[in-house]
């Protein structure tokens, strides 16, 4: 058979390689397999954006009636939908990445022998890491976007600054996003998995997510100011509703000091698991 | 049938002198997990051009020692370099001239045979045209030129191999390691992967492998380490090995049980020494004839008498007093 002329090896010696690759392109390596993968698996994204839709609607059409107006985050009324819709967005940004930083990044560490396999070349846990997160951002852009034109088309968008929710969504995913990692890689079952549950439930409850903040409790007003969805739906919602003030860069700096905290801790950890 | 391969040349001309140079060079490399210790302060250099192996039972401390090499595991104590790096602070930079075939095989299982070795070679930063170049020769390499489109969940166990390997070859690696290459693979798999890394030896590749089978260590080693319980108990080429701590010829006596008392007591003195073992006792010698002619001189009750050259196996068995594989 001949040879095609490519060699294959190096051969012995301690030459250095033409190709050792820039740091800041290990993460994209990783969200490149995952896209290879996600060809075939189109629908995923799909569902992705028909589900706001349909989410929208609902409160448009049933809840928006009942409740009529509300009052804004700059003191005017805006209606109900308008009100909400944004809060909508931000928990599905939260949801979105919690969920497939746990449940997904849960079961390729336990049952896959794929990071070991990216860990053998030069990746590090930190490209794994932001490579994981920034693939499950890139569905969280389609589903930012096809968010914001089904608001745009409802009539809910009351401001140009509402481009900049898109953005704000991604931020939160990536928040969200390294927490989630940082907390799945102390998890040992299947059980603790549902705790992920159980935390995101008050969360979504009590961040001033559908109703405004002021109707809590002084106590409760405290500490849903802790929560990171409050920071998110209240940064959404002023952007989309055209409230802008400085206020907004409080959130989105509590939003990126989880993001950035989250993930050094998530790299940390997948060292010392993956590396022992 | 011909490989893709082109022979390249073990080490460049500069060094072909009688210094070859040291690709790894470990001295009191320790590991511990949590305190226990697997690799128990080992020292040993691998040369440009060789094949170097570490030949020990389960729990000897191979995989650990590899992985330390494979800088995927901090060392705890000791010094180690690799290609001339310190893989505590260049573990990428080693990493990115290495092929590494781990002892279990961890192929991409939702991705096509081709995709494997694609998204592999991107891992390594090298671009599209280049891994896309690559795929051909190395899915020929491995001979699965037929199955790029397949899933990787459908191969054998021996093309899977076969392809963990084409895939540690992705980045044109200056040394390729390998945990127990053919480790759960039937005998004519086997056969097929050794054949793929005498392809590689030709090409003066150097290999570091380890492995529980003696045999495999024989045919493959051109240098090696005998582990056991984290610690090197001996080094030389399979021969010297062989002939430092075995001998030439053996015997193996098999009893039956209830004889073992009887046939001890009747072989000894027989040969330059004797293992025993719970079914049969083991003499060691220069020339089996003689040894043959002595025992059954004895009259010897032996369930059977077997001539055999000397192996590893024996080497390992005078060395530890028990066999490669419990
Ligand atoms: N990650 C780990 N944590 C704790 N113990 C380990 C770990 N890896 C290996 N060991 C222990 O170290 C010893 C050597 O293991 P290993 O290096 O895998 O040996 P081998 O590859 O020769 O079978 C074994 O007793 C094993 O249980
Ligand atoms: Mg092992």
């Amino acid at each position: 058979m001949s040879h095609s002329g490519t060699r294959l090896l190096r051969g012995s010696g301690k030459s250095s390689v033409g190709g050792v690759p820039t740091h800041a392109l290990g993460a994209s390596r990783i969200v490149e397999r995952n896209l290879r993968l996600a060809r075939n698996s189109w629908v995923v994204f799909l569902s992705g954006v028909v589900e706001p839709v349909i989410y929208l609607f609902a409160i448009d059409v049933g809840l928006g009636r009942l409740v009529g107006d509300v009052v804004g985050p700059d003191g005017t009324p805006v209606s109900y939908a308008a009100f909400a819709a944004p809060a909508l967005l931000a928990a599905s940004a939260m949801n979105g990445a919690v969920y497939e930083s746990t449940f997904n990044i849960f079961f390729k560490l336990r049952y896959g022998k794929l990071y070991d396999a990216m860990l053998a070349t030069p990746l590090t846990p930190s490209d794994v890491a932001l490579g994981e997160i920034g693939w499950s951002q890139l569905r969280g852009l389609a589903y930012a976007c096809a968010f914001m034109v089904v608001m745009g088309v409802m009539g809910l968008i009351a401001s140009p600054w509402a481009v900049l929710a898109i953005p704000a969504a991604i931020l939160m995913g990536f928040a969200f996003g390294a927490v989630g990692m940082a907390v799945v890689t102390f998890m040992r079952s299947w059980v603790d998995l549902d705790m992920v549950n159980l935390a995101l439930l008050p969360l979504f409850l009590f961040s001033a997510t559908f109703y405004p903040l002021d109707v809590y409790p002084r106590a409760l007003q405290l500490l849903t100011q802790l929560s990171p969805l409050y920071h998110g739906v209240a940064l959404i919602r002023g952007l989309t509703l055209g409230a802008v003030g400085w206020g907004l860069l409080g959130h989105v700096a509590f939003l990126a000091v989880m993001a950035v905290l989250g993930g050094v801790v998530a790299a940390r950890r997948l060292a010392r698991r993956l590396l022992p | 049938m011909g490989s893709e391969v082109r022979p390249v040349s073990a080490w460049s001309p500069a060094d072909a002198g009688d210094e070859r140079e040291s690709l790894v060079v470990a001295r009191g490399l320790t590991k511990r997990f949590d305190g226990f210790t697997a690799v128990n302060g080992i020292a040993f250099d691998v040369s440009a051009g060789e094949v170097f192996g570490f030949l020990g039972p389960n729990g000897a401390g191979k995989t650990s020692t590899m992985r330390m090499v494979a800088a995927v595991s901090p060392v705890t104590e000791g010094s180690l370099r690799v290609l001339d790096r310190d893989p505590a602070s260049d573990g990428a930079g080693i990493r990115a001239q290495l092929g590494v075939v781990p002892q279990e095989n961890n192929l991409d299982e939702e991705l096509s045979v081709a995709d494997n070795l694609y998204v592999y070679g991107r891992y390594f930063g090298m671009r599209r045209s280049q891994v896309r170049d690559r795929i051909p020769d190395l899915l020929e390499f491995a001979q699965l030129t037929d199955r790029g489109d397949d899933k990787v969940t459908v191969l054998s166990g021996g093309m899977k191999r076969r392809l963990v390997i084409a895939r540690a070859l992705i980045n044109t690696p200056s040394m390729v390691l390998l945990d127990e290459p053919t480790t759960g693979l039937d005998p004519q798999a086997r056969h097929l992967v050794w054949d793929r890394l005498r392809e590689l030896t030709r090409q003066g590749v150097t290999l570091l492998l380890t492995t529980h089978y003696m045999d495999e260590a024989e045919q493959l080693c051109d240098r090696l380490v005998v582990m056991s319980d984290g610690g090197i108990v001996a080094e030389g080429s399979p021969r010297q090995l062989i002939a430092e701590y075995a001998g030439r010829e053996v015997l193996e006596v098999r009893f039956l049980p209830g004889d073992r008392d009887a046939v001890l007591t009747g072989l000894d003195g027989v040969g330059s020494r004797q293992e025993v073992l719970s079914d049969r006792a083991i003499i060691y010698g220069e020339d089996a004839e003689q040894l043959t002619t002595a025992v059954s001189r004895r009259g010897v009750e032996a369930a059977s008498v077997l001539v055999r050259r000397a192996s590893l196996e024996d080497v390992f068995l005078r060395l530890t007093g028990r066999g490669l594989i419990e």
